[in-house]
């Protein structure tokens, strides 16, 4: 059984604005899918919705065999530890006035009662942070600092920390790397890489990054205008059958 | 960034010296008034005919009032009725602007419209005729006038609070909050209020100042604090029929007023610098 499947999915703005057309996609258990696209073409309203922060105007998202699209906060409340979000801009993703250590344990201490941890066993709030710390290659004396005292690199490796800290199951990655610098990209991509066999994650690599995506994914979607124009493995994106799109894409790069 | 800063230090010592001292008088004003609790030689309402209008003695430091009442003793009373009513009706207004603005700048939508309707109504009353009108409508007094105050003054933290929150809440880390399934008590409590806590101190300090004269004015016109209560402004107006013969009569409640007031809008400014600027250098 798929651990994500989107079927059909359409989402418009307003009658005229069309964000996503006829969408769908299945994520297996353990398998980074790349989703690439240019810049507007829907990728990141994909993510909202699948994370529902956004509605849809209909289709379905399957999530771990439950169709959650149209379920209210309370019952979606259990099903949202099951996956979690990175954005491209860290700076807005960590809250400038809380210290590290708090944003990174927002989550943990949000579902703590509930949760089962397979991969970090914290026997304290102080463990779990150094854990988290650690797994993303930070040192914990980090955990007292504010976000404007860290680098761009070092504070989008906190909010992977926070992403992985209650062991998702699927995490979707919203150009993780698109505001870093080319360095600071490359290991990040090497952590989330890691990261994924360690704790047997699914990805939703998002980017219009196309060199980055073939690197990760096992999988590439390619996205137009908000249908999803191509769908193949990794090994066959430079195939004779790619979709015209997709080959425009290749030739940028 | 190293050079931006460089220069930037003299003039931020200067500011924390300045808020050393705001803090010191503000403190001492706060503490004579306490103090006074407990050194009560005389009773600031029981008037004593034959002693009135005395001159400085040891027996009164500050001399008599026209009653014979102890004049160091009634000013350190008044400053209790006067500080004390003002932060009562500054946290009064806090306490209902500062959940009044979160809960609307969150939730948007049909919510906001009302309560920013309500706290457009609210504002389009002037202070001055709110307490005119609740002393008509309830009889002059203290209670009324904090009242009236709380009345005009809480919008402002509501629309203040309100604003920080409306930007604040459409930044990823609140969105990723919400997508852990925080409740939005705890994102308002956990993630917002402290965005806020600085804006609302810096206006509450400068309010402070504005709030002390409102108070004396309205005792002084007879709308505030009731005789024989001791009270800054109603002593300025009690002393008013001596001021050829005894000018310092007037003079020390009105120094105290004008002190005070400095000293909260010092407080203010430091306040101002500190939350406002650094910040947004920084970061």
């Amino acid at each position: 059984m798929s651990l994500l499947q989107v079927n059909r999915l359409n989402k418009s703005y307003a009658p005229d604005k069309r964000v996503l057309h006829e969408v769908s996609f299945a994520i297996e258990p353990g398998e980074c899918v790349g989703l690439v696209g240019e810049s507007g073409c829907g990728k990141s309203t994909l993510a909202r919705c699948l994370l529902r922060m956004e509605s849809t105007d209909s289709g379905s998202i399957i999530l771990d065999g439950q169709s959650i699209e149209q379920m209210n906060d309370r019952q979606l409340y259990p099903h949202r530890k099951k996956i979690q979000i990175v954005f491209q801009n860290p700076s807005a993703a960590l809250n400038p006035k809380l210290r590290i250590r708090d944003s990174l344990l927002d989550p943990y201490r949000q579902y703590r009662k509930e949760l089962s941890l397979q991969h970090f066993q914290p026997s304290s709030e102080q463990h779990l942070t150094r854990q988290l710390l650690e797994a993303v290659e930070l040192t914990d004396t980090l955990a007292d600092r504010y976000p404007h005292e860290l680098s761009g690199g070092q504070r989008q490796r906190v909010t992977i920390a926070r992403a992985i800290s209650i062991e998702p199951q699927l995490v979707v990655l919203d150009e993780p790397t698109a505001s870093l610098d080319v360095i600071s990209q490359g290991a990040v991509l090497q952590l989330l890489t890691r990261l994924r066999t360690e704790l047997n994650l699914s990805y939703l690599f998002i980017s219009h990054d196309l060199a980055a995506v073939h690197q990760m994914s096992q999988r590439i979607m390619v996205m137009k205008d908000g249908q999803l124009v191509d769908q193949f493995p990794q090994a066959a994106l430079f195939a004779e059958e790619r979709h015209a799109y997709t080959r425009e894409l290749i030739s940028i790069f | 960034m190293r050079e931006l800063s460089t220069p930037a230090i003299p003039k931020r010592s200067k500011h924390s010296w300045q808020g050393i001292i705001a803090f010191l008088f503000v403190l001492i004003t706060v503490m004579a008034s306490i103090y006074a609790f407990g050194w009560l030689k005389y009773d600031p309402n029981t008037t004593d005919l034959g002693d009135r209008l005395q001159e400085i003695s040891m027996l009164h430091p500050l001399g008599t009032d026209h009653l014979g009442r102890d004049v160091l003793t009634r000013l350190l009373l008044g400053g209790q009725q006067t500080l004390g009513y003002s932060l009562l009706a500054l946290g009064a207004a806090l306490l209902i602007g500062i959940p009044f603005g979160l809960i609307s700048g969150y939730s948007r939508g049909w919510i906001d419209r009302i309560f920013m309707r309500i706290a457009d109504g609210f504002l389009s009353f002037p202070d001055t005729i709110v307490a005119i009108v609740l002393s008509g409508l309830l009889g002059a007094g203290i209670g009324n006038l904090v009242l009236a105050i709380v009345i005009v003054k809480w919008v402002n933290y509501a629309r203040l609070v309100r604003s920080t929150v409306l930007s604040e809440a459409q930044k990823d880390y609140v969105q990723i909050a919400r997508t852990n399934g925080l409740s939005p008590a705890r994102i308002m409590r956990r993630h917002l209020l402290p965005h806020v806590i600085g804006h609302v101190l810096v206006l509450a300090s400068l309010d402070l100042g504005k709030i002390i004269l409102l108070i004396s004015a309205f005792s002084y016109i007879g709308l505030g604090a009731q005789p024989p209560t001791p009270e800054w402004g109603a002593m300025l107006n009690d002393s008013r029929p001596y001021f050829q013969s005894r000018p310092e009569l007037m003079i020390y409640p009105g120094l105290a007023i004008v002190s005070v007031v400095l000293l909260a809008n010092m407080l203010g400014d430091y306040l101002r610098d500190r939350f406002d600027v650094k910040r947004e250098v920084q970061s």
